[in-house]
């Protein structure tokens, strides 16, 4: 079966900083794959170059067979109707109520009448179980509700596609449990591939069906999270038991 | 070697300035690209014109009362030595309609407006709202930019109207009071003294001033960097870029307008 999306020999500096040298890696279409590694070692990154908002300096990106590194602006929109993305501080507007934040990409992609546009809105609310926070400002809501409204927005397309951009960062044990669990329950529900970036390896072990590791530029490990705890790889073990992460930050 | 550093130090300036305005037109094009190839938002538009005559009204009708009134009492003693108080109309008209109220109502809008929309795009940035905008399929120039530079187009002009209208009565005011002119005399001194290229040049001129104003501000604020001490850079540079290019292109306007009247 062909991945939905592959990213083959991808290469990305910042100046004299060269963050993605040679990264290559498939993602199946339906699975949930958690890219993990260290603060700073590229994991946003590359999910800013999978929605064509950062452009790699060499290597190939390809959604579906097509690579998007070769679209122009317009072909880019339709590729990011097909990928929602939940930010690491959720990134909700902070102008516009809960309704009309979840609604703002319906609108850009679609020409619906209000009252669907409506009932889409209350439909995806209800999955993240805040249709009571419709009409709140983002600045009313606590942090572990901000995600699950931005988790609403990036679902309000029905993206083939969902990018979690480190999920459970800032939040206390029961909000990273329910951030958890609906990223589990919308997989079950709306089938969709799902790519977690995270250094919180309790989250990468409890919603991963693959992970893969992104260390010295590239991808050093990809496989199950069974195959990464009996993993050989020093790397890999020395990442799961905190070294890594604390070298970097 | 001092010589050396110097130099390097100069070119690396150079070459940040040379960046800065590439910067500059790099986003003039874009904004111009995104008024007709994208869906204007006449209602954010709307909101924006709201925004800037909101927040800028109060103290340009301020500064121009207090300038027009400043100026007939300097003029009242100034004149008077030479015998000359009855033509303070004349002399406050031609600066207050071509200098003073273009000029300073554009250095209160980069300070109370230039200053707001930094600091509004520096905090989007920061918290990734305006990767959001791109990530969930806009523009983030059509959405965050354009209103932005065409309320300021069509604000800061009527504001300089505005300002025109109260500098005058400001200094109608001082001079009935303190030059014993009467307001007739001094309405019909700036009526004589004034001809419709000297509207022109200072409205025109206030023109000019709102676009750089609204594009060096969304410059600053979509290029912050730093977290929240980069907002606050972006906002103080957003003011001192604009307060500058102010006065710099002032003088060239200036020039332009009089070869053309």
């Amino acid at each position: 079966m062909m991945p939905i999306i592959s990213f083959k020999d991808l290469c990305k500096n910042f100046g004299d900083n060269k963050v993605l040298d040679g990264l290559s890696l498939d993602i199946n279409e339906g699975e949930t794959i958690t890219i993990i590694g260290g603060s700073g070692s590229g994991k946003s990154v590359l999910l800013k170059l999978l929605l064509g908002v950062l452009q790699p300096d060499s290597g190939q990106i390809l959604f579906r067979g097509e690579d998007i590194t070769l679209m122009d602006e317009h072909q880019l929109v339709e590729i990011r109707r097909q990928i929602g993305m939940l930010f690491q501080g959720a990134a909700l507007f902070d102008s516009l109520p809960v309704s009309e934040n979840v609604a703002y990409p319906i609108r850009e992609h679609f020409t619906y009448s209000e009252a669907k546009i409506r009932s889409i809105v209350e439909e995806k609310l209800r999955l993240v179980g805040l249709l009571e926070s419709i009409k709140m400002m983002p600045s009313d809501l606590s942090g572990g509700m901000k995600k699950r409204v931005g988790l609403a927005r990036a679902i309000a397309t029905d993206p083939a596609v969902i990018l979690y951009d480190e999920p459970t960062t800032g939040l206390d044990p029961a909000n990273t449990m329910r951030i958890n669990r609906l990223i589990r329950e919308l997989q079950r529900k709306l089938h969709v591939t799902s790519i977690v970036v995270t250094h919180d390896m309790g989250s990468a072990f409890l919603v991963s069906d693959r992970l893969a590791m992104l260390y010295n530029k590239r991808i050093e490990f990809v496989g199950t999270p069974e195959e990464a705890k009996k993993s050989t790889n020093t790397v890999v073990q020395h990442f799961i038991q905190g070294y890594i992460g604390e070298e970097s930050s | 070697m001092p010589v050396r550093k110097t130099f390097l130090a100069i070119g690396h300036r150079f070459t940040n300035f040379a960046f800065y305005v590439g910067g500059i037109v790099s986003l003039m094009g874009r904004t111009f690209v995104a008024l007709f190839r994208y869906k204007f938002d006449f209602n954010e538009l709307i909101r924006q014109i709201w925004m800037v005559g909101n927040k800028s009204l109060s103290i340009v009708a301020l500064i121009a009362i207090f300038t027009g009134m400043v100026f007939a009492l300097q003029f009242s003693v100034g004149l008077g030595r030479f015998g000359l108080k009855m033509y303070i109309g004349q002399v406050i008209g031609v600066a207050i309609v071509r200098e003073l109220a273009p000029v300073l109502t554009s250095l209160m809008v980069a300070a109370r407006v230039g200053s707001g929309i930094a600091a509004e795009l520096g905090s989007m940035v920061v918290t990734e709202q305006v990767l959001a905008i791109e990530a969930l399929g806009a523009n983030p120039v059509a959405k965050l930019v354009a209103p932005r530079v065409v309320a300021c187009v069509i604000s800061t002009p009527i504001l300089s109207l505005i300002a025109i209208a109260l500098g005058i009565l400001g200094g109608m005011f001082i001079t009935v009071m303190e030059a014993g002119v009467s307001y007739r005399y001094y309405m019909d001194q700036i009526w004589r003294s004034l001809v419709i290229s000297d509207i022109t040049s200072g409205v025109g001129k206030s023109f000019f001033f709102g676009f750089f104003i609204a594009i060096i501000a969304c410059y600053q604020g979509l290029n912050t960097t730093g977290g929240t001490e980069g907002v606050g850079q972006s906002t103080t540079r957003a003011v001192v870029y604009s307060s500058i290019f102010i006065f710099i292109a002032d003088f060239f306007l200036t020039k332009i307008f009089i070869l053309f009247s």
